[in-house]
């Protein structure tokens, strides 16, 4: 078979045919086990944590990864911020008829391979086929299951603290920039990729060197403007950068000069903003360099005084004061 | 509409198109504007048009200028 | 990126800053108009504006052409797409978002109209290219630094004898807004002691074009790069020039302005556009010689001639202020609608809707938040130390 056909999705004998043959190796999931539609696991040692998140990406591949690899990273991720472990996931499909299988089975690798390069098991799955003109491609839904340690205090903004020290793990708005060459039709004009990564190493690095860790938040969708704004409201503080410690790849620094652009603003994939006391700063940004998804972290700001109005502030490189802007519509690049 | 950015010319093409590079990043421009431009030299890019020869003398000159009147300064 | 980072980094802007307030006369006060929305953008982007001494004010000015490009445009081009399903409107990402009564290209899109953002006129032709049996229209905004550009592409649009596609042209001329001002400050309604010039319009149009309209309003002009370091440089040079009763042309941009400009973009400009006989911006109204249109010979790419467009007056909230704002007769602060009901997410006026239009400008760096927040200024390497 070369491209997705109706039939695919209609539960008889060629969707089988795209399990057995497309899907399932590629997930590496074709033991040959029964295929049901739920799956029994083992009981958990610690308090189950949930999470489900969709994907939708144009192009489906770019460089540094695909749909594929978005599907493990951001859900696995999604789980990380809350201090559990990723367990399992669970797999959805939406595919437009038309699409070309080699394409299909390849960003399922990219899924299948870091699913068990981290010791993820993807349990159940559906597949449905949609006509052509209804789908972009593929859509990817997910739920994923993780557990949160015994005796581990999930990281959340209600823990935040005026006087935290506001941590990432390194460069910002490398997959954004990625995305952005990538519609163009030219990831070859500039090195820059894509920074997904699944994160929960990073924070059992955190956990093992003893780091307090109050909350966690990735900074996707909207980049580090609207992940930092929903948590200063969240939390009732002001959380206050500093331009000058904010790691930018320079071919990053460069598409946003050539387009407009702000990498505040732009998606990250494989970052996180870790939320500690002061205390534990020096500590928390060791045990982040220690890994290689860390070793750009940097102090990005501190948490001050929200009242009487939470903002985040940026310490301009020249000294001066603005709010960082939450991001309105689709970031498009401007030319004035 | 301003923006404006200074990079630096990597390829020219006989049909006034060409190859513009900024910290690593390349954008496809058109010439026609400075059609004298040539590898090596700074244009200022508009929407993908390049509009002025960036003097690299002159902006070397400029930023000599201010770090000697800044170790000058008491 | 040395070039563009070099004239914005501390150890270039702090020394620059220095001199600036060597240059002040004792006890005399400066209010200084930066005509370029992108240089009121660049202020306080860098957090220059929070640098700058007390003495002086900055006062924004109405070089924001998305913010000035009437609404009608806009509406006309919607309808067009809603009678035509063969045309796919291209335009600037600024322009997406614009308020056209009830409506936006965005919405547009949203709704299932071929609205394309584009970086440029190139993009636009691409898109017509690729698609020989869409009618492509582009709709053309900008002053004179993104007006040669859209008329090289309209020239090779008649040279490879293309028939689908189509330029809405909607530029404008620096010139007729800064003869409003002079206008405004000859009529007693602006008190202005000097101009930041647009530093990239002058690319085009050399800083010689400027010579007149100091010597006419005897105001100081001084054409100003955008990194922080030029507008530093450029409040020196008009302080100066205050101070010692001179209104001349200087530029703060010698690694790229010249006296001339660029001809042949002059040239392509010339040679693609004339003046429309009338011209109306939203916020300041009629302008003699304010907008362009495409001349004759070029009548085949015109979408107004291909199309019948028919643009629709609409009028601006009562309460918008832009009218007066983009004269720099009153701050976006002054404004009862600012960050209330006319924020960049539901802008009421044109002052909000680019990120370079004042209102925009403003609320994007939080002004407002900040003054509530009751923020002090902070410490800087640049400021003295008090």
């Amino acid at each position: 078979m070369r491209t997705i056909a109706l039939s695919h999705g209609a539960g008889g004998s060629e969707h089988a045919e795209l399990l057995r043959r497309v899907v399932l190796p590629a997930l590496g999931i074709d033991d040959g086990a029964p295929l049901l539609d739920a799956a029994v696991l083992s009981e958990l040692d610690g308090r189950p944590v949930l999470t489900t998140d969709g994907f939708v990406v144009q192009p489906l591949r770019f460089a540094g990864g695909s749909i594929g690899t978005l599907a493990f990273c951001g859900t696995v991720n999604d789980l990380a911020m809350l201090g559990a472990r990723p367990l399992a996931l669970t797999v959805g499909l939406v595919i437009e008829a038309g699409l070309d299988v080699a394409l299909l089975r390849a960003v399922l690798c990219d899924l299948g391979a870091l699913a068990r390069q981290h010791g993820v098991r993807i349990v159940a799955g559906d597949t449905k086929v949609v006509e052509r003109g209804k789908g972009d491609g593929v859509f990817v839904t997910t739920a994923g299951l993780g557990v949160l340690p015994p005796g581990r205090v999930a990281p959340h903004p209600s823990r935040i603290a005026v006087g935290d020290v506001v941590l990432v793990n390194g460069a910002l708005g490398d997959h954004g920039a990625a995305i952005v060459h990538a519609r163009a039709g030219r990831s070859d004009a500039a090195e820059v990729s894509s920074d997904a990564a699944p994160l929960h190493g990073l924070v059992e690095a955190l956990y093992a060197a003893g780091v307090d860790v109050h909350c966690l938040r990735d900074p996707t969708r909207g980049g580090v403007a609207e992940a930092l704004h929903g948590l200063a409201h969240d939390a009732g503080v002001t959380i206050a950068l500093d331009e000058a410690a904010l790691p930018v790849r320079p071919a990053v620094a460069a598409t946003c000069e050539l387009l407009g652009l702000d990498p505040l603003q732009l998606a990250n994939e494989g970052k996180l903003l870790a939320f500690v006391p002061a205390d534990d700063a020096a500590v928390a940004l060791a045990a982040l360099r220690s890994q290689p998804q860390g070793a750009d972290a940097a102090i990005a700001g501190v948490v001050a005084d929200g009242s009487p109005l939470p903002l985040v502030t940026l310490r301009t490189r020249l000294g001066g004061r603005r709010v960082v802007a939450r991001p309105v519509g689709e970031q498009l690049p401007r030319i004035c | 509409m301003c923006l404006a950015v200074p990079a630096r010319v990597v390829e020219v093409h006989a049909d006034g198109g060409g190859v513009v590079e900024l910290g690593g990043v390349r954008q496809d421009i058109r010439l026609d504007l400075v059609p004298d431009a040539a590898v090596g030299e700074f244009v200022v890019v508009h929407v993908g048009f390049a509009l002025a020869r960036l003097d690299v003398a002159e902006t070397e000159r400029t930023l000599a200028l201010v770090a000697a009147q800044r170790d000058e300064a008491p | 990126m040395r070039y563009v980072e070099a004239f914005a980094s501390p150890a270039v802007v702090g020394p620059a800053l220095a001199e600036l307030r060597r240059a002040l006369a004792p006890g005399r006060r400066y209010r200084l108009m930066e005509f370029c929305g992108g240089h009121t953008h660049a202020l306080y982007r860098s957090g220059l504006i929070d640098l700058l001494p007390a003495e002086i004010a900055m006062v924004h000015g109405p070089g924001c052409p998305v913010c000035v490009l009437p609404a009608g445009p806009i509406t006309a081009a919607i309808d067009l797409l809603e009678r035509d399903a063969s045309v796919v409107v291209a335009t600037y990402a600024d322009l997406m978002r614009v308020p056209a009564g009830r409506d936006s290209f965005a919405a547009a899109r949203d709704r299932g109209l071929d609205v394309r953002p584009v970086h440029g006129p190139s993009e636009a032709y691409a898109l017509a290219v690729a698609a020989p049996e869409r009618r492509v229209v582009f709709v053309a905004i900008g002053f004179e630094t993104t007006t040669p550009p859209t008329a090289l592409v309209v020239q090779r649009a008649a040279r490879e004898g293309r028939r689908n596609f189509f330029v809405y042209g909607q530029h404008l001329q620096s010139g007729a807004a800064i003869d409003h001002l002079l206008a405004a400050v000859a009529g007693g309604r602006l008190q202005l002691d000097g101009l930041v010039g647009p530093g990239h319009v002058a690319l085009v149009v050399g800083a010689g074009f400027f010579a007149p309209f100091a010597a006419k309003g005897r105001l100081p002009i001084v054409v100003s790069g955008f990194a922080p370091f030029d507008l530093v440089r450029a409040l020196t040079l008009l302080v100066r020039q205050v101070n010692a009763g001179r209104a001349e042309v200087e530029v703060a941009y010698d690694r790229a302005v010249t006296w001339d400009g660029n001809r042949a973009a002059q040239a392509a400009i010339d040679d693609v556009f004339e003046p429309r006989p009338r011209s109306v911006w939203r916020g300041l109204g009629e302008l003699a010689g304010g907008s362009l249109r495409l001349r004759p010979a070029y009548r085949a790419w015109d979408a107004e001639h291909a199309f019948e467009l028919r643009p629709v007056a609409a009028s601006d909230h009562a309460h918008c202020l832009c009218p007066s704002i983009l004269l720099g007769e009153r701050a976006p602060l002054d404004c009862t609608l600012f960050g209330r009901a006319c924020t960049p997410a539901r802008p009421l006026g044109p002052c909000m809707v680019s990120a370079e239009g004042a209102c925009a400008a403003v609320f994007h760096a939080g002004r407002h938040l900040l003054q509530r927040a009751g923020a002090a200024r902070t410490e800087s390497p640049c400021a003295p130390s008090r």
